[in-house]
């Protein structure tokens, strides 16, 4: 079974944070995986950075050029990865926009992670429609899980549509905005978590965007099997460095 | 074989809707309703109106006897120099905030990377009382200077784009994570035939208007609607989509699409994407783009602001891996030298992005009998000081 879905039915609810592959310095990456499952995460993001990344906000889009202006591509994080499975038994998924991906070659690049143990991915501009009619047959083939994003604005048809071909959980953003806006939830908020958590879903649920803290997390996974914490932690990676990190996650499950 | 847009919304293998879900929404609403609103006749009334009344459209079709007597050919220039606000632009931004308003939108949002666009995207805001929130990278506000003032004149909020290189590409960028954020009241005007479908085909068929005209302009003239070429520049690829529309199925009109060479095609400082760029996905759509091999998007150079786009519209990405058009990349110095020839022969000065396309003349051979299409898609005005500074006039 896919770590991931081994994840998800366990008892508890669910902390999963991202960062950008490469920041705050090139050989970063392992050390912030090894720190994070140490301190408790469930599941762990990889950035792959992008030098367009269109649904990010300023504090994702600097980490991601910085991790470019350190050298940061898609072979090398591979390579920094390859023997990540020695030491870490979390569910890993790479995050990245679909460009790099198809440079790569969509089929090299799944069978790579496949390789290194990575569990799913998440490519926020690959259309639901494209990736089933050209790219499904390939993920299924290579054991990869592709999770889908949801919004306030996606329609009850469209996430019944993509509740039915997701097999892992699906990433609702919290809000109408890019990453890193985050002013705590309202009523919009918490009764667009209510409608969805209704839904009954065949696929659970995690919610991303807009999580920053202890609060904000405690009350996204009122709602849903999880969080994602990305811009937060990575303000907190920029401003306190790698040693902050168990810190960091302790003051949100605290 | 069609050269045309298909009903899944690719040119070939080209275009789609490569888009973030957060964005599927307003797409998805656009993409259903374009084709039903453009075809009401309601708005066919009010676009023409204000093209006829507002723009001064049918644009001239003006025989440069001069410049055809030096290149011993028949060359015909169309004079979108002309329009309100001095470019092609406009007949975009006219149609697309009818658009907007019949799609009940309150807001409009725009990128803008010389300004033309911006500034054409400002003046219909005006005229519909919308408000308007324009994109632009904070480089090209310090090199577009009066195009920003223009728009601040015309009510718009100009917001510098500080991420990336900080140019169009990212002025883009930016009115797309705009877009995210205000997905219900906030239409986005797309200043060319680029981004996700349904927009290389709605700003395609704005600007057909262009080819449109050409052809009973021409039948007046020549008594035939057609001719043996039509050239025009490509940036994104919008004044030479509308030019090329009518013709795109009529494999005896030749279509010659400019795009900048900058210092040189392997100078490293170049805008040829055609010549450079590899099939990828930028701003929502499958097509050409200038890109490291690792799929990085990579800054373009190009001495006219209007044609420095790392991508290609997915229509002119088509055009030229079927062989339909053929490519040449003019390098800023042929341009500006065309620019100044063009100035001195027939009074006109134009825009060095349309001064791109002149520059084929002196590369490639005519028949004395042949018809051959400028399109001039924009005056010089904002050029002028680019155009001092070159020539130390
Ligand atoms: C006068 C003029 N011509 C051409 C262009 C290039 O755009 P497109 O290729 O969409 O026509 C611009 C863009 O700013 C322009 O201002």
């Amino acid at each position: 079974m896919n770590r991931i879905n081994k994840k998800l039915q366990e008892d508890k609810k669910l902390l999963s944070i991202y960062f950008s592959a490469g920041y705050p310095s090139l050989n970063d990456t392992v050390s912030i995986i090894q720190n994070l499952e140490k301190s408790g995460v469930d599941m762990i993001e990889i950035g792959l950075p992008f030098s367009d990344p269109l649904a990010d906000g300023p504090t994702i889009q600097a980490s991601s050029t910085q991790a470019l202006k350190n050298g940061m591509t898609t072979e090398i994080l591979f390579n920094q990865l390859k023997d990540i499975r020695k030491t870490v038994s979390i569910p890993l998924i790479i995050m990245g926009y679909f460009n790099p991906i198809l440079q790569y070659g969509v089929e090299a690049f799944c069978k790579t992670c496949q390789e290194i143990g990575i569990d799913g991915l998440i490519i926020p501009d690959l259309p639901v429609d494209v990736y089933n009619e050209h790219y499904k047959a390939i993920f299924e083939t290579y054991g990869l899980i592709n999770v889908f994003l949801i919004t306030p604005q996606t329609s009850v048809e469209r996430i019944n549509f993509i509740d039915s071909i997701s097999n892992g959980f699906i990433y609702m953003v919290s809000s109408a905005s890019v990453t890193g806006s985050s002013s705590g939830f309202g009523e919009i908020q918490t009764s667009y978590f209510k409608r969805i958590a209704n839904m009954n879903l065949k696929n659970p649920q995690i919610i991303g965007f807009g999580i920053s803290n202890h609060d904000t997390f405690s009350q996204a996974t009122q709602y849903a099997k999880g969080a994602i914490i990305g811009s937060a932690f990575i303000k907190n990676l920029t401003q306190n460095g790698l040693a902050s990190i168990s810190k960091f996650v302790s003051q949100i499950l605290r | 074989m069609t050269y045309n847009i298909n009903d899944k919304g690719y040119y070939g293998e080209f275009g789609g809707a490569y888009i973030p879900e957060m964005l599927y929404p307003n797409v998805e609403e656009l993409r259903q309703n374009y084709l039903k609103i453009m075809a009401e006749p309601s708005f066919k009334k009010e676009f023409d109106q204000l093209l006829k009344d507002y723009v001064g459209r049918p644009s001239p079709l003006y025989f440069a006897k001069r410049l055809s007597d030096k290149y011993n050919t028949k060359i015909y220039l169309k004079r979108e120099d002309l329009n309100h606000t001095g470019a092609h632009k406009v007949n975009n931004t006219i149609g697309q905030i009818l658009m907007a308003k019949r799609l009940g939108k309150t807001r409009i949002i725009a990128e803008t990377g010389a300004g033309q666009h911006g500034v054409a995207t400002a003046t219909v805001c005006a005229l519909m009382g919308m408000q308007c929130i324009v994109y632009m990278g904070e480089i090209d506000i310090a090199r577009q200077a009066p195009n920003v003032a223009r728009m601040k004149m015309l009510g718009t909020e100009v917001r510098p784009a500080l991420s990336g290189s900080r140019t169009l590409k990212d002025a883009t960028n930016e009115a797309i994570r705009d877009w995210i954020n205000n997905p219900v009241d906030t239409h986005y005007i797309i200043g060319s035939v680029v981004g996700p479908h349904p927009y290389p085909d709605m700003v395609a068929r704005f600007q057909s208007v262009v080819s449109e005209e050409i052809q009973w302009q021409l039948k007046d003239k020549e008594g035939t609607t057609k001719p043996n070429y039509v050239i025009a520049c490509v940036g994104g690829g919008s004044n030479a989509a509308g030019a090329f529309y009518h013709y795109l199925e009529d494999t005896e009109v030749n279509l010659i699409a400019v795009e900048a060479a900058g210092k040189g095609i392997d100078s490293g400082e170049s805008a040829a994407t055609s010549a450079l760029g590899r099939e990828g996905i930028i701003h929502g759509s499958k097509t050409l783009l200038m890109q490291t091999n690792d799929g990085q998007i990579t800054e373009p150079y190009s001495i006219s602001a209007g044609l420095d786009y790392p991508g290609v519209g997915p229509m002119h990405a088509h055009l030229y891996t079927s062989g339909r058009a053929e490519f040449i990349s003019i390098t800023d110095d042929e341009a500006m030298t065309a620019g100044l020839e063009l100035s001195q022969l027939e009074g006109i000065i134009p825009a060095i992005e349309s001064s791109h396309a002149f520059a084929v003349l002196a590369q490639k051979k005519f028949q004395p009998k042949d018809i051959v299409i400028m399109n001039l898609s924009g005056r010089g005005d904002k050029d002028l000081q680019n155009y001092i500074d070159y020539f130390k006039l």
